[in-house]
């Protein structure tokens, strides 16, 4: 039984969701190897063989693997899928787009977003925006899965020596290609993998308001999230979306700011360690999960805790 | 050119399921259904681009049991031409969906495949890639902007950190993320017409699909519950309560 893990990078760095999807192989049982699929990506490949638990990496490198094209990607890791039980992917945006396309070539299904491992083919997942979890058992042949990546601690990114092995890298599949991408820039931790997050939502009133979260989030080494109303209405930018259809956080401070706390809001922060919600309507739903609730004005409130910090 | 949008009956969004005592799933029993709203987004999107003139007919498909017309005549209200019910009282997970799918669009022959990026109530986000892979169609997943060019589309997609665009030779399928556009409000005179639409129906063995579940649920527990937190009176009782009880400033 052998796991074979498909490295998130960008071409020069693992990306940290590696490191807990790699923890979830090691709950399976069995040697993890894990495949970098990039361009002049032979930096990722070193990191990833100096991840604890990992017996050797699969470096494909060419310049049709650059940008993650889900159709070059299913078809690296399926190259190299044979021999393979188990098939992980964070669950990521770049997972969520191949994992099933890889699953749905090899004939079998896929498990998405496990947060537990109960044995090599008995996993569990939150279904209803987390509102139940269910344990799913697999008979397929070869188990491909997504990996929620705050549901597993990540494996130590050094100790580990695993070699180095270079495969054949696919051809260009010729049907899609890259045109561009918008990062958005940031000198704050990635939200997904930060310690503490700051999230802001309706009850900030506009984008020129929801500055008023920076020096929080500054003092606090925070992220900051913000809810769909707020995102929707233009307040924060898309990819700061913490819910349902968003990102998942489960860090060790999370500061709920004029969120209300709709069910698919609380899917995405809900297993955060400390939850603190300021509201000022003391019937929010927020309060019901909150461990620290200040029922109050955001625009005084916010401030004065950046003070007292 | 022909759409085809797949739409999932699925309890509505505002419901906040019980799972059942018995673990064997969540109550669905007299639960409001709706259409699961990436998929209003979806058929939203292909009648723009029919009304844009890009496109000639849009199909909606669904696949489950008898009632998932009620979900084909909100897509008609929207605004495709006519429905596929594809009836069935098995469990479909996200693989039967694709295969299902691939059947009709080995039938329709569409040029675009348009559907939610997930399910509400499995929350999979499986099935447009597992169609794309089965036809051997390019993929755009979570799509936030799409324009129709001439034998390609071009998808702007919603990705960890910003966004990012690719190009898809056609036929290709879409997927939809939550900004692509706002769904229209469907009214009466709409609704009234969309009774008089076509709405075939077939089943799985009519496609030579055996829509068997592959993966076997166990049970379905509760997730562990919060232990109910406090209000605390002001900021320095909070910070006192972050430093010393939480420990985590």
């Amino acid at each position: 039984m052998t796991t074979l893990v498909i490295a998130e990078h960008d071409n020069a760095q693992l990306k940290g969701a590696t490191l807990n999807t790699i923890a979830a192989a090691a709950k399976i049982g069995g040697d993890v190897h894990v495949l970098v699929a990039g361009a002049n990506a032979r930096a990722v490949a070193e990191q990833a063989a100096q991840a604890a638990g990992v017996s050797k990496v699969l470096l494909a490198d060419a310049p049709q693997l650059a940008e993650g094209l889900a159709e070059n990607l299913a078809a690296q890791v399926l190259a190299v899928a044979s021999g393979y039980s188990h098939i992980l992917f964070p669950a990521t945006a770049s997972g969520k787009n191949v994992a099933p396309r890889v699953a749905a070539k090899l004939d079998v299904a896929q498990v998405s977003d496990i947060i537990g491992v109960e044995s090599a083919d008995t996993f569990q997942r939150p279904i209803y925006a987390g509102n139940a979890i269910a344990t799913v058992q697999s008979a397929d042949a070869v188990k491909v899965i997504t990996v929620r990546t705050t549901g597993f601690d990540a494996v130590a990114a050094t100790g580990g020596s695993a070699a180095i092995e270079d495969a054949t890298a696919v051809a260009d599949s010729g049907l899609s290609s890259f045109v561009g991408r918008e990062v958005a820039k940031s000198d704050r931790p990635e939200l997904a993998g930060a310690r503490v997050v700051v999230s802001g939502g309706r009850g900030l009133g506009s984008a020129e308001n929801f500055k008023i979260l920076d020096p929080l989030a500054d003092k606090l080494g925070a992220a900051l999230g913000a809810s769909r109303a707020a995102v929707d209405a233009g307040y924060a930018p898309n990819d700061w979306q913490v819910g349902q259809t968003g990102k998942i956080v489960a860090p060790q401070l999370y500061v709920a700011v004029g969120i209300s706390g709709a069910i698919q809001h609380l899917a995405g922060m809900k297993d955060s360690k400390v939850i603190v919600a300021i509201n000022k309507d003391p019937e929010a739903p927020i309060f019901g999960v909150a461990d620290y609730g200040l029922v109050g004005d955001l625009f005084q409130v916010v401030p004065e805790l950046t003070g007292a910090l | 050119m022909k759409v085809l949008v797949p739409v999932k009956r699925v309890v509505d969004y505002n419901v906040k399921v019980r799972v059942k005592s018995d673990q064997t799933g969540v109550d669905i029993a007299n639960v409001k259904m709706s259409m699961n709203p990436f998929d209003e987004i979806a058929v939203e999107e292909a009648t723009r681009l029919k009304e844009k003139g890009s496109v000639a007919e849009v199909v909606a498909v669904s696949c489950g049991v008898a009632q998932c017309q009620e979900t084909l005549r909100t897509a008609m209200a929207i605004g495709a031409d006519r429905g596929v019910l594809v009836q069935t009282d098995v469990e479909l997970q996200p693989l039967a969906v694709a295969k299902l799918l691939k059947a009709l669009v080995d039938k329709e022959q569409p040029q675009l495949v348009i559907l939610g990026k997930q399910a509400i109530d499995d929350d999979a986000n499986q099935t447009g890639q597992m169609l794309a892979a089965l036809l051997d169609w390019p993929q755009a997943t979570f799509a936030s902007k799409v324009e129709l060019g001439d034998g390609k589309v071009n998808v702007t997609r919603e990705v960890d950190g910003g966004l990012e665009t690719v190009s898809l030779k056609l036929p290709a399928i879409i997927t939809t993320d939550l900004r692509l556009n706002e769904p229209r409000y469907v009214t009466l005179p709409n609704i009234m017409k969309a009774k008089k639409k076509q709405l075939d129906t077939v089943t799985p063995q009519d496609l030579g699909v055996d829509p068997a579940p592959r993966l076997k649920t166990l049970k379905v527990s509760e997730p562990p519950a919060r232990k109910a937190g406090i209000k605390v009176p002001d900021v320095a009782a909070l910070v006192d309560k972050l430093k010393n009880e939480a420990k985590v400033v």
